[in-house]
């Protein structure tokens, strides 16, 4: 089947683009989901677009209301961005465990997002730190939390007019600072058997003053451990309060027995993986 | 429809090709332009062993469209020695003897670069995990590890 391939300069092109027929298009950003696919002859496209020549989709920027990366910035830019790197450590932790060298040379967060696996290591980070997708479709932009944006394994909120065009950041609170961990058989090029995002800033008496936690790969996709977090919330960690937050998160899991881990276990580990990532945030904030 | 004409460079030459739009850029590179130094290992981006230098970033060519390289600058293996003197990386895994069958050779040589490239002093830890995304089954990796750091000591001088 002869593929049909645009690579359109501008948004507005784009958006025409996705709105001109009803025929189903693939984007192309990393292509390191895309390819393997269209490799393995899961999917045929009859349209590609790539979206890497629009510049908002390829620009991290530092605005007064917080960080925004478009969607289809590869993994390595994010990680060699300084200043995103010092002000989101936890979502630095997600990308960096996204493949390869070769992989995150193309991978996006924006792909990460849309191909809404369960498991896809930079969700939880970004729903720990209140991040938003940022839609355009043609009635225009609308914008969402990360936890809205997913619908389940493969599925996202996005209509077939619609793109993710970044992801926006809130401004970081005082104090505040977040980890992402995972567990995997292997150290690299392994996917998450289990994964926790934390995001906690503390208060002037050291008591959490506010928590957000997401844990990925333990259900259909990331979710928000909103009974976890507010354990925490108020209190100052001590071995009483991580024994009740760890036990929240394990209730919140609702894993399956697979190939990569049984329930039994994936709900034994999610709640020590919680346990040191609220303890990696909290050295975090210490060193400043 | 007609097939694609893209305007690239490669190893600093200006080239250009046609292709079919959903064609990889490893195939071209191959099975056109004949730059068969680059290998197919996997086809899904987890063997390394189609590893290039793209816009100075080390991707796998097997999940990069051909099409995306207009207007893109690619390294590959063979734009790696200098006037005909292999490059340090190449010598050195000669000297170590850190290749046998010699398919993963080439996508470790690029990546290795890209490494020593962005960091001339790595540890050992940072050159396994810099390497993860390439596969060897025969060295058992020692050697082209041993290899890339004795490149990196005798590349700082």
């Amino acid at each position: 089947m002869i593929m049909d391939f645009h690579a359109p300069s501008t948004i507005d092109e784009l958006s025409s683009l996705l709105s001109n027929s009803s025929e189903k298009k693939h984007l192309l950003a990393g292509g390191t989901d895309l390819l393997v696919q269209m490799q393995s002859q899961i999917i045929e496209p009859s349209t590609v677009i790539d979206i890497k020549n629009i510049s908002e989709m390829m620009e991290i920027k530092d605005d007064v209301d917080g960080f925004y990366v478009g969607a289809a910035v590869s993994g390595m830019t994010i990680i060699e961005h300084q200043a995103f790197s010092d002000t989101w450590p936890g979502v630095i932790d997600g990308v960096k465990l996204i493949g390869s060298i070769q992989i995150k040379g193309r991978a996006s967060m924006g792909g990460n997002l849309c191909n809404a696996s369960p498991a896809a290591d930079s969700t939880p980070a970004m729903i720990a730190s209140d991040a938003k997708a940022i839609i355009l479709g043609s009635k225009g932009k609308r914008d969402m939390l990360v936890e809205d944006f997913i619908l389940g394994p493969g599925k996202n909120i996005l209509k077939s007019d619609e793109v993710l065009v970044g992801i926006k950041f809130p401004k970081k609170r005082n104090n505040s600072s977040g980890a992402y961990l995972r567990f995997t058989p292997r150290t690299e090029m392994d996917i998450a058997v289990a994964g926790v995002g934390v995001n906690i800033s503390l208060g002037d008496k050291f008591q959490i003053e506010h928590a957000k936690v997401s844990i990925g790969a333990v259900a259909e996709k990331a979710l928000v451990a909103e009974a976890a977090a507010k354990v925490l919330i108020g209190k100052k960690v001590d071995e009483e309060v991580i024994e009740k937050f760890v036990s929240e998160v394990r209730n919140l899991a609702r894993p399956i027995d697979d190939k990569r881990g049984t329930v039994e276990f994936r709900k034994q580990v999610i709640g020590v993986l919680a346990k040191r990532a609220l303890n990696i945030a909290l050295e975090r904030i210490s060193h400043g | 429809m007609a097939r694609k004409h893209v305007v690239t460079t490669i190893n600093g030459d200006e080239c250009d090709f046609l292709c079919e739009s959903n064609e990889t850029l490893l195939s071209v590179i191959r099975n056109q332009l004949r730059l068969t130094g680059t290998k197919e290992g996997c086809s899904t981006g987890d063997c390394g062993a189609c590893s290039v230098i793209l816009d100075g970033r080390l991707v796998c060519s097997c999940l990069t469209l051909a099409v995306e390289a207009e207007g893109k600058v690619i390294d590959t293996i063979e734009g790696m020695s200098e006037d005909g003197n292999l490059h340090i990386l190449q010598r050195k895994f000669i000297e170590h003897a850190a290749l046998q069958c010699g398919i993963c050779t080439p996508g470790f040589l690029i990546a290795a670069k890209a490494l020593l490239e962005r960091n001339p002093n790595p540890t050992e830890t940072e050159v396994r995990y810099w390497l993860a995304g390439n596969l060897c089954r025969c060295t058992g990796y020692h050697k082209i590890v041993e290899a890339v750091m004795d490149a990196a000591t005798e590349l700082r001088g």
